[in-house]
């Protein structure tokens, strides 16, 4: 069977519930996902109070507000802080999304659990091993690919060609999709998962792209693509409002085009 | 990748590379669920219609060359719909390659004798008839 429960050293324990702020009013509960891989034990939860009036509107300020004035050593990826890059990708209130672009009013009340994205292997705290993911990217060879000679100037493409690739070029690669797919959890190692294979149409329906039967040839498999059940996670969690699953419907639409 | 291999991401990722098929899986599969749609209906109808007239009605019923066919038809179209909706269940949830492949040859081995099984109950009440 796939593995449907944490690992006995991946379970997570209680950990640590930090001290309250000082004179603050309005505080609000963290309970963050712990692990250093050269520390002895388990994963923990290690809940942290929050005083919202000084930590900013999303959920990447409360992050660094942690980071800043309760426990430095508080492990996360972030960069652009405007969900342009990608890095903040993390399980929120259990959800993928990025933490840049989720303001903590939009969550439920109560505690929020923040956990790093799921079925990845942690290499600290929120931050997650994208190995895998990131050579699945590289196997759909996400450049334009063509033999007829490069023209002098550019490659000429139709207006009405280039909003084919609206909503494609848009991704981000955070990761948010493809951990949050169930035929992603448990077959990855083969499966290419929704971000990849959003990718993969993006070049498939490029006017200007002339591998377009070797792309799908690449694609045409049991698990690198028909792993894809059409559950949708993919697109729910998006945080870019993207559809991979449309995606993945207009690929698999493709192959039977070619044999039917 | 299992502990002790030190392979690239690359090589990870492109695996034993495409199988270049799937695609006539896709399409039978969902070719068999449209058949479906209109032999589900009509066998339930059928199997409460049939039900009321005791077993003697029944083997008329069964008799009949339109119920035969229709009834061949829907056995077909069941297995063959179970068997590749099986595979991909049992892809999905069995990591371990032996389990997976006894399972996939076992699947086979039952959705033809479940068809099998119901052609020979059919042919002969026809043929008896």
């Amino acid at each position: 069977m796939v593995q449907l429960t944490l690992p006995q050293n991946s379970k997570v324990k209680k950990g640590k519930t930090w001290p309250k702020p000082q004179g603050a009013t309005n505080l609000r509960a963290f309970r963050i996902y712990r692990f250093t891989p050269e520390e002895e034990g388990n994963p923990r939860w290690d809940t942290y109070w929050v005083d919202m009036d000084r930590a900013g509107t999303m959920i990447l300020d409360v992050l660094i507000y942690i980071k800043n004035n309760i426990d430095p050593t508080l492990a996360f990826r972030r960069s652009c802080r405007e969900g342009v890059c990608g890095s903040c990708a993390m399980n929120i209130a259990g959800r993928n999304t990025i933490a840049c672009t989720k303001g903590f009013e939009e969550l439920p009340s109560g505690e929020v659990v923040i956990a790093p994205l799921p079925h990845q292997p942690v290499v600290k705290d929120l931050i997650p091993d994208l190995t895998n993911f990131y050579a699945q990217h590289a196997y759909v060879q996400p450049f334009l690919k063509t033999s007829t000679p490069t023209p002098e100037k550019e490659w000429r493409q139709s207006a009405e060609d280039r909003t084919k690739l609206d909503g494609l070029y848009e991704c981000i690669l955070c990761a948010s999709c493809s951990t949050s797919c169930p035929s992603y959890w448990w077959n990855g190692d083969k499966y290419l998962g929704p971000a990849a294979l959003l990718q993969a149409y993006r070049w498939l329906i490029d006017s200007r792209d002339e591998a377009t039967g070797e792309r799908l040839d690449d694609l045409e498999d049991p698990f690198k693509l028909y792993r894809c059940h059409t559950i949708m996670n993919c697109t729910q969690v998006c945080p870019k409002g993207l559809n991979p699953a449309e995606a993945i419907a207009k690929i698999k639409h493709m192959m039977v085009e070619r044999v039917a | 990748m299992s502990e002790g291999q030190y392979l690239t991401p690359t090589k990870a990722a492109r695996g034993l590379g495409s199988a270049k098929s799937g695609t006539q899986h896709h399409i039978r599969l969902r070719v068999t669920a449209i058949a479906l749609v209109f032999l589900v209906p009509w066998f339930l109808y059928a199997v409460i219609k049939a039900s009321g007239a005791g077993y003697e009605g029944a083997l008329v019923w069964v008799g009949q060359p339109i119920n035969a066919t229709l009834l061949l038809l829907t056995a077909a179209a069941v297995s063959y719909h179970m068997r590749l909706g099986m595979q991909v269940i049992i892809e999905d949830y069995i990591a371990k390659t032996g389990t997976r492949t006894t399972l996939l040859i076992l699947n086979t081995f039952a959705a033809y004798a479940m068809f099998i099984a119901v052609a020979m109950a059919v042919v002969q009440i026809w043929t008896a008839g």
